[in-house]
Formats: structure tokens, sequence, C-alpha cells
């Protein structure tokens, strides 16, 4: 009998987080972080690190306290919630790919169904650089991020970054990224990661570190994570996108009422709530399901309902609100703009409703990427 | 319906000519920046130049004397030919209907040769903090002075006020009235003494429009439109061609369908048979638009409330379009470039000019004529 809601512990370190950010006033920190200045956001990051969020994504025998995905999905709701900016689903994603590329004792741990072939391939030096980097992402010290192309083509914050990794097919690398291209978030910057010197990122930037089929598997299972990593940001930054629209509903008054007693308005909320309420169990039970072969559909099915559930809230939100939604300073309009880039991060609802019909028929119906 | 065209052919032919020789090859920027601003205004000078700038206006004035349906053909190819856009919209699309109707010649003569050139751009500035939906709980104040009135109080969102020239609002020169009365339409210039202007960042943070602080702004009595005190008739005059064909023209559409079309060719995976509907759905809604236009333009009866129905379905084609847009570049929806700065503009659609919700309400009550709600 798997557990369907969430038990004291975890519950309470949803709230733990939750307080954390309310306590740090994120939309300050984004603000920073968008205008380039990533030092409040940096020691944020250290907070929930201290707080155990990455350690979350870690083995255990690599320093961490993982894998334990449905704690990790009750962090990254509260990260959405919060509207953190930064390589967050990346760092995950990565600690994931890392871990599953250390050969040797220890790699049994991450309960992988599907990347038990022992072929590591030439993982040496994958090896290598998950015994340096896991415990640093566990402890904080390390914001690492994670290209995936096609999916996942860009680097995120590279530029915040200690580590920038791509795989390319079944190479692994340390990327040399490019210029960086706007988001309509303004806390992301996206960095094409094409192979060549570059702007280069470190001294062995470029260089192949790992090939074979054990990196396509451990980039598989990355992407995995990272989307479901993803999927919990969006049904966080929904629900809040929810409860300030609810709010603000219920201050404004136009015509003499409050706008929220117009039932346009009432309906319009309504549906978000309903739709949310049922992205929330799809990324709990993929959760769930990490380690299983189901988790890649679960998480596809998680990852379109929480991205089309999160866009409509921020559709609803900024109507609702009117013009004043519309503006760069209001500070809701930080998570209307996230929502809809989240929309197509890691993978679009259109890639997962691929991903996941692939998955149902056996391969039938289209779904590339990693 | 008569959808014979090949007498305005001769007429989109010379438009096409012209535009082919004339538009920028590269995109100007944005119209919501300073710069973009000033590029706008000089090609509004170029457009009129052809007078091609207001071609359904009289010929003294700057137009063409076109007719509806040359001007929805000149619509048609000025976005099918990428042409930048209309920095002098608000004036050309909002004030001139109005002072066609409620202007005198003088006002006629005065405001509408340098609109038509670009020379002066105009801004509204109907909307309050505490008046938006509610355009008749406006507080700003006009008080007769010697010659004229003094301006008070805040207006806000108004578009482009940053850069402009001259705005055009509504003003409460009688607070002892009730709230549709007592109101006077004014012209005012962005410069005047007393008048503050703050740019406030839209969504993408380009300074798209301002608020603004009245403190004994002086107009003159030639600068009232209509009647002192009958401004809520004067403003709903214009309110009609903001939400009917003139704002949002068909051709605005049928191009970004096309785009969208090509832009499918390019990027779709063509077994995602969802995305594909999407970009044939709006495609036909671009194409219905259009011969609604027609329509329109062939009617001779008052469009009334019905120009509520128009404004949902354009706002919400247009979202479409761009969300579809964005859909189909997948990771790069994302990214700034030509589609999410349509995009952008098209969230906002759905908000002015008389909000969906608002709109939704003029057609259940006075279209279809369903029982009021108590307000
Ligand atoms: C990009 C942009 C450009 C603009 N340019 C200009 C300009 O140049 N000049 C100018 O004067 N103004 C301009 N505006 C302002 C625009 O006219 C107002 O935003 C609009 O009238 C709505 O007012 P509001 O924003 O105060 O929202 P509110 O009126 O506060 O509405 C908030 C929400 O409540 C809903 N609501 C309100 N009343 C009802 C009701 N009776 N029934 C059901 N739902 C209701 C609305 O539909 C909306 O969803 C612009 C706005 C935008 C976004």
């Amino acid at each position: 009998m798997v557990k369907f809601i969430l038990d004291a512990e975890q519950r309470l370190f949803g709230e733990t987080l939750h307080k954390l950010l309310a306590g740090t006033g994120t939309p300050e920190v984004i603000r920073a972080w968008a205008g380039g200045a990533p030092d409040r956001g940096l020691a944020l990051w250290r907070s929930l690190a201290d707080a155990g969020v990455f350690a979350l994504a870690v083995p255990e025998s690599a320093g961490g306290a993982g894998p334990l995905p449905v704690e990790l999905v009750t962090a990254f709701h509260e990260l959405g919630r919060h509207a953190v900016p930064g390589p967050l689903a990346e760092t995950v994603a990565a600690a994931e790919l890392l871990a599953r590329l250390r050969g040797g004792p220890g790699a049994g741990e991450t309960r992988d169904g599907d990347s038990g072939d022992g072929d590591s391939g030439d993982g040496d030096s994958g090896d290598g650089l998950a015994a340096a980097w896991l415990p640093r992402i566990a402890e904080g010290t390390a914001v690492v991020s994670l290209a995936l192309p096609p999916a996942v083509p860009y680097a995120l914050d590279a530029d915040a970054a200690d580590l920038v990794l791509a795989v390319d097919g079944d190479g692994l690398r340390v990327a040399a990224p490019g210029t960086a291209r706007g988001s309509l978030d303004p806390s992301r910057r996206l960095f094409p990661v094409g192979a060549g010197p570059a702007e280069a990122h470190t001294a062995e930037a470029g260089e192949v570190l790992a090939s074979g089929p054990a990196v396509r598997a451990a980039a598989s299972a990355a992407f995995g994570l990272g989307a479901l990593a993803c999927a919990a940001q969006l049904v966080g930054l929904g629900r809040r996108l929810l409860e300030a629209t609810v709010e603000y509903a219920g201050a404004r008054r136009q015509f003499g009422q409050p706008i929220g007693a117009f039932q346009a308005v009432k309906h319009q909320l309504a549906d978000v709530l309903v739709d949310l309420e049922y992205a929330r169990p799809l990324v709990h039970g993929a959760a769930l399901a990490y380690g299983s072969p189901d988790f890649a559909r679960d998480v596809s099915a998680a990852k379109a309902a929480a991205s089309e559930a999160a866009y409509a809230a921020a559709r609803t939100a900024l109507q609702v609100h009117g013009a004043i939604g519309y503006t760069d300073e209001y500070d809701l309009s930080l998570w209307i703009r996230k929502a809809r880039a989240l929309r197509s991060a890691w993978g679009s609802p259109a890639e997962h409703r691929a991903r996941l019909i692939a998955s149902l028929t056996g391969g039938r119906g289209s779904g590339g990427g990693p | 319906m008569d959808l014979d065209l090949s007498s305005v052919e001769p007429f989109r032919a010379e438009v096409r000519d012209w535009l082919r020789a004339h538009v920028p090859a590269a995109p100007l920027p944005s119209l919501e920046t300073e710069e973009g601003f000033a590029a706008h205004r000089a090609w509004e000078r170029e457009l009129h130049g052809a007078r091609l700038s207001v071609v359904s206006w009289p010929e003294p004035y700057g137009g063409r004397d076109a007719s509806p349906l040359q001007w929805l053909v000149f619509e048609e190819e000025y976005y099918a030919a990428g042409a930048p856009g209309r920095v002098s919209q608000n004036g050309i699309n909002l004030l001139a209907p109005t002072l066609f109707r409620h202007g005198t010649p003088e006002q006629l003569g005065r405001v509408l040769p340098p609109m038509a050139s670009g020379e002066v751009i105009w801004a509204q500035a109907w909307s309050e903090p505490g008046a938006g939906s509610d355009l008749a709980a406006l507080r700003a104040t006009a008080t007769p002075a010697p010659g004229g009135w003094l301006l008070n109080g805040q207006k806000t969102w108004s578009s482009r006020a940053a850069f402009a020239d001259r705005g055009f609002g509504l003003f409460r020169s009688d607070p002892g009235a009730g709230r549709h009365h007592g109101l006077t339409y004014l012209m005012f210039p962005l410069d005047a003494e007393g008048l503050t202007r703050r740019p406030i960042g839209r969504l993408d943070g380009k300074p798209a429009f301002a608020e603004l602080f009245f403190d004994d702004v002086f107009v003159p009595d030639a600068d009232v439109i209509g009647a002192p005190g009958e401004g809520w008739k004067v403003a709903m005059s214009t309110a009609g061609n903001e939400r009917g064909l003139t704002l949002r023209s068909p051709g605005r559409f049928t191009a970004a369908a096309d785009r969208l079309v090509a832009l499918w060719c390019e990027r779709a995976d063509p077994d995602d048979t969802a995305l594909r509907d999407r970009v044939a759905d709006a495609w036909i809604r671009a194409r219905a638009y259009r011969l609604k236009g027609f329509e329109t333009v062939s009617r001779t009866d008052d469009v009334g409330a019905e120009t509520s129905v128009n404004k949902v379905f354009w706002s919400e084609l247009d979202l479409a379009l761009h969300e579809t847009a964005l859909d189909l570049l997948g990771p790069d929806g994302e990214l700034e470039g030509e589609w999410l700065e349509g995009y952008v503009f098209s969230l906002a659609g759905p908000i002015y000019a008389g909000t969906n919700e608002i709109q939704r309400n003029v057609i259940a009550e006075r279209v279809l004529g369903l029982p009021r709600t108590a307000r």
C-alpha cells in the first residue's frame, strides 16, 4: 500500500521551507538575480541546502540523504510557491545524473529498474566527477546547471553555476556556455551549450568525460527527476498565483463591490483550483513511482498536467488583476512570467504528451529526447 | 454578401507596391521603448508622405476618403508586408473618431493634420487607480478657471504616455452630479506645467504605459471636446471604436495566421496533430474575423453593443495565435524574440478596451437581452 498523503514529518518539512522562504522575501532575491547580482540568491541556496533540500537528490553514500523523491517534490512545491530563482531542477537532475554514473558499490542505491546493465562505457571520469561534486551539491556549495538537448537545450543560469554539464546523445561533457539569451522570466538566463571552446567555463570544458549507454540511461533518469522537480515547482507557482489572486479579488473594488463578488471572476478562480487539485496528486504519484518502470510515464503525465494548470492559473491571475498584473513592478508578475517559462522547460506539454503516448503504446507515436 | 473585391484591386496594388519598397527590412526597435517610439514616429512621417497614414480620413486632414472596404484592404496589405506597429494608433483610432463626431471645425483643423503626420502623438488618459472597468468612478477633476480649466488628480495605464506629446481624457467637472454626469472630455499637453509622468514597465519591463499626476494643469476652453459636463456621452462614442474593428483590423490577424502556418512548416513535428489542429483553428478564426469584417463594413445599421462580440473575438484570437506559436517553439518559446513580443502584447488584449468579462456582460445583457445583474 503506497502512502498517498504526506506524513507529519514531510508536512512539517514543507512548512519549514515555506516559513524560511516567506521570511526571506523572495521577490527582492528574484529581482537581484535577474539584475545579475546573485549574492542573495546564492545565500538562499545555502539556506535551502542547510534545510536539506539538495541532499534529497544525493545518495547517502555520497554525502546526501537520498534519493527521497516524495520529500523532493514537497520541497520543490515550496520553491515554486515562492518563485525561487536559479538552476534548482537542473541541480537535482545533475545529482541524479552523477549518482547514476558512479561505478561500483553504491550504484544500486538509486533503485532504478532500467539501468542495471553494468555497461558503464567510458565511465571512469563520470565516476570522478560524481565523487567530486555530489557531496558539494548536497551541502549547497555547488550550483549546477545541466543541458539535455533536445528537450532541455539550454543551460539555465550557467553564469551563476559552479559546474555546467551537458549530455548530447550518449556523451557527457563539461559544457562551454555561449552567449545568454533572455527569457520571458527575467530571472532565467539561458545559455546555448554548443561544443567548442567559447568562453571556456572550466579548464576541461568541451571534453567528453564519459560516454556510452550508461550515460544515455543516466541522462534519461536525470531528465525524469528534473521534469518531476519542475512539475512540483509549477504546482507551487499555481497555488501561490491562486492564493494571491483570491486575496486581490476580495480587496479590489469596482462598481461598489469586491470584484470577487462577480460570478465571472469567481468561476475563473474556481476552475484554477480544480485544475491544480488534480495536478498535485499526479506529481505526488510520479514521485512515488520513482525507481519503478512507470516512472517516466508518470512524470510525463505530471509535467503535462502541472504545466497546463499553472499556466491557466497565471492567465487567470493576470486577467483578474487587470492592468496592475501586467506590470513588471508588481511582484506577482514574477510568478505569472515564471509559470509560462516553466511550462516549456524540462519538456513542453506537447513533448510530455508524446512521451506518455509512446510509453503507453510501447513506442508508437513520437517523443524523442534523452 | 458581395465578396467581389475587384473594385479595390488597383488600390491594393498601389499600397502593396509602396510597402514593398518602403517597409524597413529589419524590424524597428520595440514601439514600447523610447528609441522604438522615435523610430516609429519617423515611420509615420514616411507613411504620411505617401498619404497612407490615415487613408479613411477626408483629404484636407491628410487622408484619401477611402471607403471602409479600402481601409480593410489597406490593413491587410499593411500587416502582410510586416510593416511597423502604429505608434499613432490611440490618436487615430480613438481620438480622431471622437473629434469627427463631436469636435469643432477649428479643433479638426488644428488637431488632425499633425496627428496624421506623427508630429503629435496622442495618449489616452481615461483609467485611474480606482476607475478601471468602472470608469465612471473616476475622480480626477476639471475646475473652471479664467479662459479654461484646471486639472487635478491622477490617471494611470496611459499607453506610451511617457513618450507621447498630448493626452485626452475624462475629468469630473461637477462633483455634485451623478456618476455618469458632470464629466468633461479634455485634451492636454503631456509636458504641461504641473503634469508629472511616471513610466510604468509592462510585463517584459518595457515602459509601455505611464501614470500621470495633475497639479493645477491649465487647459484652455478650446481643448474641451463636446459640451462641458457631457463627457460621458462623448467618451462612449470613442469606446465603440476601441472595441470595434478600427483598433484591431482583420489584416493584423490574417497576417499573423499566415506567419503561424509558416512557423508550423519550419518547426512542427508533423505527427503532433494537437498542435496542427491549433494552427488550423487559429487560421480559421483569422479568416472568420476577416469575413466578419467585410460584413460589418457592408452594414448600414448601427452595430452598437455588437462591438463587444468583436472585442472578445479578436483579443482571444490574438492570444491563441501567439500561444500556439510559443508552443510550436517548444523550449525556445520563452526566449526573447518577435513571437514573444507579440505574445506579451496579446496578453493585454483581454484587459484593455473594456475587459472581456465586461464585454461578456454587455453581450449577455444588451445583445442577448438577458436580465441585468444588479450593480
Ligand atoms: C496594455 C494596457 C494598455 C492600456 N492602455 C490604456 C490607455 O492608454 N489609457 C487608459 O486610460 N487605460 C489604459 N489601460 C487600462 C485599461 O483600460 C484597464 O486596465 C481596464 O479598463 C480594466 O481596469 P483595471 O485594470 O483597473 O481592472 P479592474 O477593473 O480592477 O478589473 C479587475 C478584474 O475584475 C473584473 N471585473 C470588473 N468589473 C466586473 C464586472 N462588473 N463583472 C465581471 N467582472 C468584472 C475585470 O474583468 C477584471 O478581470 C490599459 C491597460 C493595459 C493592460
